[in-house]
């Protein structure tokens, strides 16, 4: 079956169309390899940055103060700035005071490679973004379902984590789709700081095997597989969570 | 070294980066002009009612608005020629014009949706107030609906713009000397890496200094419009 397919593509390649990655091993290995580190990228960066605008957006309602104008700062500064600059400025201007550790044979090893560097500043970008959502789904609660929580004995707190939060998360997903598609665009990004992620694997695979058109076609091809599965799997757990009577176009 | 001495080296260097960032604007200019007048075609191509031309509209809209950036420009980077002759004088395109050209794609795919939100988000009485005064499909849309939607389109056209210039540092990556292709050479040139974080941090500022009035104002034009 394996050897099928590979004799069809070296047909192909032999007719103009040359996928390596179809009929070469080693090819094929350096394919998966920047496909899942594509993957993985989103799926730690899509956890991280959801985690970090529930935070903000916590923060912005139930703090007035300092907390606030914190976050506010933050959102303001990475969205304001290119995400290559402040990938730079993680990787290679914070990289340089991290501290270094030797390994076995005494080469040095820095304390954070140039993945979790792209997993944090693709996370704090994204978060940012993720913030805004979040604050804004739950602008879009009506106050009246604060008020009756707090006259049945809620504290504010608990009203908020147990009345606003699962509300305002049903006014966010059509925003937050939006967020991780961008997100998932934006893994390229990563190819700067040399994560062997899709982009980069195909560049190598590209150089070395002479097939630049071919290559950037598949490669265009998964990325809008990955957003449209990404919005997919979105849509589906909006779906899920749908109060009956509650919300646009609820059923 | 002070502080003081920090300071005075990064100035040293900042015409260098600033005509790099010149770069950075030009290329989000033109690119948003490009952008948004094939954008307006596009978008309504996809309210047209022959379905030769919004189905196509559709798909390109689709397919540049979900490609990345970086996949785009490297199209635009590899597949471009590298000059074209028209009738006998050969034009050499430059990586700056190509990459300018690949930025005008997923920009004007963006332009085409907020195009095709905008005109959908007027309400339907004006389309059948229109119909009813003897408008045809064509003279509602460009004398009663389009006028009505160019203010509502100007704050995500204006936040476009933001996105498309924080996104003009990608060029370097195909060999664009622009502001941070400058601020690696000026580093290079440097040779401390105690210059590192002052360096990068001149870069942000920048983008910031650029950027954010620009979605500050967009934040309060979307508020003047909502209230009307």
């Amino acid at each position: 079956m394996i050897a099928d397919i590979q004799t069809f593509f070296r047909h192909l390649a032999d007719s103009g169309i040359n996928l390596t990655i179809f009929y070469d091993a080693f090819d094929f290995e350096r394919f998966i390899t920047g496909l899942g580190n594509t993957l993985l990228l989103i799926l730690l960066c899509s956890f991280f940055s959801i985690v970090i605008g529930a935070i903000g957006a916590a923060v912005l309602t139930l703090s007035k103060g300092l907390g606030a104008a914190v976050v506010r700062g933050y959102v303001a500064l990475f969205r304001n700035t290119p995400l290559l600059v402040q990938m730079y400025f993680f990787y290679f201007a914070i990289g340089s005071i991290m501290p270094v550790t030797k390994n076995d044979i005494g080469l040095p090893v820095p304390l954070l490679g140039s993945f979790s560097w792209a997993v944090i500043s693709l996370s704090l970008y994204s978060g940012a973004f993720n913030v805004e959502t979040f604050r804004s789904g739950v602008g879009a609660v009506h106050q009246s379902y604060e008020e009756a929580a707090l006259a049945l004995g809620y504290s504010r707190m608990q009203a908020f984590v147990s009345v606003t939060v699962p509300l305002a998360l049903r006014f966010s997903f059509a925003s937050l789709a939006n967020n991780l598609v961008d997100l998932t665009k934006a893994t390229t990004v990563a190819y700067a700081v040399g994560v062997a992620e899709l982009l980069y694997v195909s560049n190598q695979i590209w150089s070395d095997s002479l097939n630049t058109i071919e290559m950037m076609n598949v490669m265009l091809l998964i990325y809008l597989v990955l957003t449209g599965a990404v919005v997919f799997i979105i849509n589906r757990i909006e779906t899920a969570m749908r109060l009956p009577g509650f919300g646009l176009g609820g059923v | 070294m002070g502080d003081a001495n920090v300071l005075a080296r990064v100035l040293d260097w900042m015409p260098f980066v600033l005509t790099g960032f010149g770069l950075n604007v030009l290329m989000s200019l033109l690119a948003i002009a490009i952008g948004t007048a094939v954008g307006t075609f596009l978008g309504l191509g996809q309210l047209s009612q022959p379905l030769i031309i919004a189905v196509p509209s559709r798909l390109a809209t689709q397919l540049f608005r979900n490609a990345p950036w970086l996949v785009l420009l490297f199209y635009c980077i590899f597949l471009m020629p590298y000059q074209v002759g028209i009738g006998g004088s050969v034009i050499v395109l430059p990586s700056w014009l190509r990459a300018t050209i690949g930025f005008s794609f997923p920009v004007a795919a963006n332009f085409s949706e907020i195009v095709r939100g905008a005109v959908n988000s007027v309400p339907r009485g004006q389309w059948e107030a229109a119909e009813a005064l003897g408008y045809g499909r064509q003279s509602t849309l460009f004398r009663i609906i389009l006028p009505q939607c160019v203010t509502r389109m100007i704050p995500p056209w204006m936040n476009l713009y933001a996105l498309l210039l924080t996104a003009t540092p990608l060029s370097v990556i195909v060999g664009v000397e622009e502001a941070l292709g400058r601020t690696q050479a000026a580093v290079q040139a440097l040779s401390d890496s105690r210059m590192l974080i002052p360096m990068y941090l001149a870069l942000l500022a920048m983008f910031f200094i650029y950027a954010w009035p620009i979605n500050r104002l967009s934040l309060m034009l979307e508020r003047r419009f909502r209230t009307k």
